[in-house]
């Protein structure tokens, strides 16, 4: 993947120290510690219940470290302001594609005017003009997913999660959510996306994460993480073997 | 039978005829019941949507409450703002007592707790579907409420015409607050309660009618109004 060599808006360090998400008693996540890259597109792999959705949703401030702490250089709620967050399951406002579109440009007060040209070229661009009037729950898997995604990316933000957004997609509309991914990274945006599709990982992967049993396990630059893996749980999760 | 068959001609007749005295007593109705259903609203729709989403200490308790004021008796709220609207009592002052203003006083206090009830019921399972989403977008409490506000408007107004419902329909307290007072503060019900103690059934069933027929009047004009149930909408 090809990667905007300088980027004009200012990079953020951001990421996990010691981080630790209890639920009931029982531990989701961690002690885990992850410092992002400042470019590029991070795959975190790892099988059901391993920790992917509870890092990236701790990292977004949407659920509450019990230990540790996100790395960032600026306070969460703020750091927020410049991050979205696509779910697996897309939440769509009950409004028009159009009204979902504009909606976070409202919450940051954009003029009217500019806000509904920023709706007009991100409808274009995810194919989403021609419902662009329709009601946002009664559009497919794929558009939802889509819309979503221009919803997060509408802000220009500097970084984006992704939980699994391709998980029950047909390949056109797979194929359709990697290129507005790759074109995002190229326009400088830092991607964080969970998936299950090793080798969707290996096509848009700029660097991965392994998590197993709420613990990193590996990570490193793609090529290395892909073609030469450290640990066996990597090696056999890489080979499609059934780790628990 | 022969009561019921008489009061829909009559109920016929009156509206035909636009008698002076019904076209009176149902406006006067209307105007009570609609001022206490927009203030009602007013407190009730931010109130019901402000439990739903904030976790403060007494939540529990405040929305059991809620819950339970909405069987409060009319006639013992019609007693108790009789005291505090009779001369004797803290707002005597005012003179509000057998005035239509002290009947919309006593129906607000009656569907307030009915309409935030709706409300925070409808309000707590859509913020369970967007909290996610407006946490992740940054979205201020006060984006938050009128997000909510915005898209489970028709959620709001099914919660609106409920309060509409009971108050057009209520008797008790308007009838101690109000005094059923000729051209001053006798409204459908209290005019129906006043003919069938007289005997008349006939004109207090045509009264019934022209309620009833009212209440759905209201209703289908205000779902025609705000386009509920259209193809392509929520």
């Amino acid at each position: 993947m090809v990667v905007a060599a300088s980027l004009s808006a200012p990079r953020h360090h951001f990421g996990l120290r010691h981080a630790v998400v209890r639920r009931r008693g029982s531990t989701l996540l961690g002690p885990v510690t992850l410092a992002l890259p400042p470019v590029g597109l991070t795959i975190v792999l790892g099988p059901n219940g391993a920790g992917k959705t509870t890092m990236l949703r701790a990292m977004h401030g949407l659920d509450r470290l019990s230990e540790g702490e996100v790395l960032s250089d600026e306070p969460l709620q703020a750091a927020r302001r410049k991050q979205g967050f696509v779910f697996q399951s897309p939440i769509m406002l009950r409004r028009s594609v159009r009204a979902n579109l504009a909606y976070p440009l409202k919450l940051d007060r954009v003029p009217s005017g500019q806000a509904a040209e920023a709706v007009e070229r991100w409808a274009k661009r995810t194919g989403l003009t021609a419902v662009i009037d329709n009601p946002a729950p009664s559009l497919s898997g794929g558009e939802k997913q889509k819309l979503a995604l221009a919803r997060a990316l509408i802000r220009k933000p500097e970084l984006v999660f992704l939980d699994e957004p391709c998980a029950n997609l047909d390949g056109r509309s797979t194929r359709e959510i990697e290129e507005l991914l790759s074109e995002a990274v190229e326009d400088g945006t830092r991607i964080v996306m969970t998936t299950h599709n090793i080798a969707q990982a290996r096509r848009l992967a700029t660097d991965a994460v392994f998590l197993f049993q709420g613990l990193i396990h590996e990570q490193g630059p793609a090529d290395r993480f892909f073609d030469q893996p450290q640990r066996p749980e990597t090696q056999g999760f890489l080979k499609g073997d059934l780790i628990e | 039978m022969n009561d019921i068959l008489q009061g829909l001609v009559s109920a016929f007749w009156l509206v035909v005829t636009f008698d002076a005295d019904l076209v009176e007593i149902s406006l006067r109705s209307l105007q009570v019941s609609l001022s206490a259903l927009v203030l009602a609203s007013a407190i009730a729709i931010p109130l019901g949507t402000w439990l739903a989403i904030r976790r403060f200490r007494y939540r529990r308790a405040t929305i059991a409450l809620l819950n339970a004021l909405m069987g409060l008796p009319p006639v013992v709220v019609g007693l108790i703002v009789y005291i505090l609207l009779s001369r004797s009592g803290p707002f005597g002052v005012l003179g509000l007592l057998f005035t239509p203003t002290a009947m919309i006083i006593a129906q607000v206090i009656i569907i307030t707790p009915l309409i935030a009830s709706i409300t925070h019921q409808a309000m707590r399972d859509l913020w369970a579907d967007y909290h996610d989403l407006l946490i992740s977008l940054n979205a201020s409490k006060r984006d938050r409420i009128a997000a909510l506000i915005m898209d489970g408007r028709r959620t709001l107004l099914t919660a609106s015409l409920a309060g509409f419902g009971r108050a057009i329909g209520e008797v008790g307290a308007i009838m101690i607050v109000g005094g059923n007072i000729d051209n001053a503060t006798r409204v459908l019900t209290t005019a129906i309660a006043l003919e069938t103690g007289k005997g008349d059934f006939a004109l207090a069933l045509a009264l019934g009618f022209v309620l009833i027929a009212l209440a759905i009047a209201v209703n289908v004009l205000i779902h025609v109004l705000s386009r509920t149930e259209r193809a392509g909408r929520w």
